[in-house]
């Protein structure tokens, strides 16, 4: 008997609105079943949170939000906010561009496609910021750049360490120009927090391309990837319509980079949260 | 009435000059400097130093080459890692020594291939930003043709950018852009002019600060002594105002032109 079908798309029941899930609706939660879209496995959606959005059989990543990857690491009740509720303006009149954000908004849950604030892990307290996929595939405008910006200003101040997520298809074409140059700006806060002696860790998840690649993303003192990322500045179909030749197995996925020498180590999700604590532990983190 | 497309197939006019020619009509005693002391030398950046009047300089410019077996050379005036490696060398150097940085942009955009990527083509971008942000000496980049996205952008963190007339500078080129948006390249005008990438508009965002005008358009050799001249003249200028600042003063203006841009005031922690 084929049961493909009868259960709901694991990715579509994961989704929702970010804090649907916290306290309340457990015993729903139980009753979900459905399959992992890479082993088959039925899984509970309990099962999968618990497994840090992970399949517990075959270690298969869904697809999760800036939120929740936040409060994946960050300890119960620690994630403090900041810069919430920030919006983006159609800065330059590019067409369509108002429908997209509004369409944005709607599926991500969120106001804009970076989710910043501060939080403790272990206790240690660091700053972090989170791009969302969902909202324009994490592309970065002015307030994903002004909103990263301050918080490496602001990070500086309260002499804290950065911990930032990636995923982005780069610089978001409709506000031109001023997407570009929030690589430039973004990149002169970080500067400025290496050289007050701060530590700043990346976690590169797929895909992280283009603009953002080749800014923040590659500027952390340690820089981690999820396994299997896409990470490159072209994006592979660009490339592969350039040289007209298929590109070689794993190209451009984080295996590949570790290889080449440009991340530092490859943590599977369920272990990241150990990883980042044990990183602040070893760049003098004080518990709070 | 040009529109913004037209000046973009003209940025991209093969009679144009390059990088080359503008050190060559800018500089005299220049001398060359090749390899980014990492894995090779990048054909498509030339870098080196020359006196500009009297003062020595650093120039780093993006070559697309004139005849068939110069572009093959240069990549068509795409950089590789190494190119913008080779830049901050010599940046580096010249903040050593005191020398002002001219950067000469003329480039479709970094080189997208399979070497670029596996030696790093945005971790060298992304160097490249950070330190050129903090670099202890005056930095201009002149866009002469093409500024294209982050391999452009990677030669001009600078205390002044400055556009020809009929050059562009844009996060993406009209035709991918239109290609992503629309599935149709045909309508790359259209993109041209949604992204607001003359340098008009860049002037009018405080994207650039100056607009260098061209000679009767893109006729170039009838006027060639005056317009190196006037343009000489008012790097000098620049170069001499810059230098008379402190530093610490010069690197703060930096941070804040580029602080500025895209500032949103409700963002206050």
């Amino acid at each position: 008997m084929n049961l493909r079908g009868l259960f709901k798309s694991a990715d579509n029941v994961l989704e929702g609105s970010p804090n649907k899930n916290d306290g309340t609706g457990k015993t729903e939660e139980k009753s979900y079943v459905y399959e992992c879209p890479n082993c088959k496995s039925m899984l509970t959606r309990q099962g999968v949170r618990e497994h840090d959005y992970s399949c517990p059989e075959c270690d298969y990543y869904f697809h999760i939000s800036a939120r929740k990857r936040i409060l994946m690491y960050a300890d119960s009740k620690s994630f403090d906010e900041l810069m919430a509720g920030v919006e983006s303006e159609n800065i330059i009149g590019f067409p369509e561009y108002d429908q997209k954000l509004l369409d944005a908004r709607k599926k991500s849950g969120e106001k804009e496609g970076v989710v910043c604030g501060r939080i403790t892990i272990g206790k240690m307290p660091c700053c972090i910021f989170s791009m969302d996929a969902n909202f324009m595939m994490g592309s970065m405008g002015t307030v994903v750049g002004e909103k990263i910006t301050a918080l490496f200003e602001y990070a500086t101040r309260q002499q804290l360490p950065v911990i930032g997520v990636t995923v982005s298809g780069g610089a978001r074409m409709q506000e031109g120009m001023l997407s570009l140059l929030q690589m430039a700006k973004v990149s002169g806060a970080v500067k400025k927090h290496s050289d007050a002696g701060l530590l700043y860790v990346v976690l590169m998840t797929n895909p992280t391309t283009g603009g953002v690649e080749a800014s923040f993303a590659m500027e952390g003192d340690i820089i981690l990837a999820e396994p299997n990322a896409l990470i490159g500045f072209a994006g592979p179909r660009v490339i592969q319509q350039t040289l007209k030749k298929k590109l070689p197995k794993g190209f451009q996925r984080s295996e590949a980079l570790l290889k080449c020498g440009f991340v530092d180590d490859i943590v599977r999700r369920i272990e990241q949260r150990e990883y980042l604590e044990q990183l602040l532990l070893l760049h003098g983190g004080r518990a709070q | 009435m040009m529109t913004k497309y037209d000046r973009v197939l003209l940025a991209r006019e093969k009679e144009r000059p390059t990088a080359g020619n503008y050190i060559s009509n800018l500089v005299t005693h220049f001398v060359e400097m090749h390899g980014d002391r990492r894995y090779g030398d990048d054909r498509a950046v030339i870098a080196g130093i020359g006196l500009l009047e009297d003062e020595a300089v650093t120039l780093i410019g993006i070559e697309k080459g004139h005849d068939t077996k110069e572009k093959i050379e240069c990549n068509f005036g795409s950089a590789h890692p190494e190119g913008y490696r080779k830049a901050l060398r010599q940046m580096k150097l010249a903040e050593k020594f005191h020398r002002p940085v001219i950067c000469i942009i003329d480039t479709a955009g970094a080189y997208c291939g399979i070497g670029a990527e596996e030696r790093g083509e945005g971790q060298a971008i992304a160097e490249n930003l950070m330190e050129m942000m903090m670099l202890k000496t005056p930095v201009i980049s002149i866009v002469i043709g093409e500024g294209g996205s982050g391999g452009a952008l990677a030669l001009a963190v600078a205390d002044e950018v400055w556009m020809l007339s009929n050059a562009y500078y844009s996060v993406v080129s009209p035709e991918s852009c239109a290609n992503i948006l629309w599935k149709d390249t045909n309508k790359a005008a259209q993109a041209a002019d949604a992204l607001k990438l003359t340098a008009t508009d860049l002037l009018e965002m405080s994207v650039i600060e100056r607009i260098v005008e061209e000679p009767r358009q893109y006729q170039y050799d009838i006027q060639n002594d005056i317009f190196y001249g006037n343009l000489k003249k008012d790097l000098l200028g620049k170069i001499q105002a810059l230098e008379s600042l402190d530093v610490e003063q010069l690197l703060e203006n930096r941070y804040e032109k580029y602080r500025k841009i895209g500032r949103n005031n409700r963002v206050t922690i």
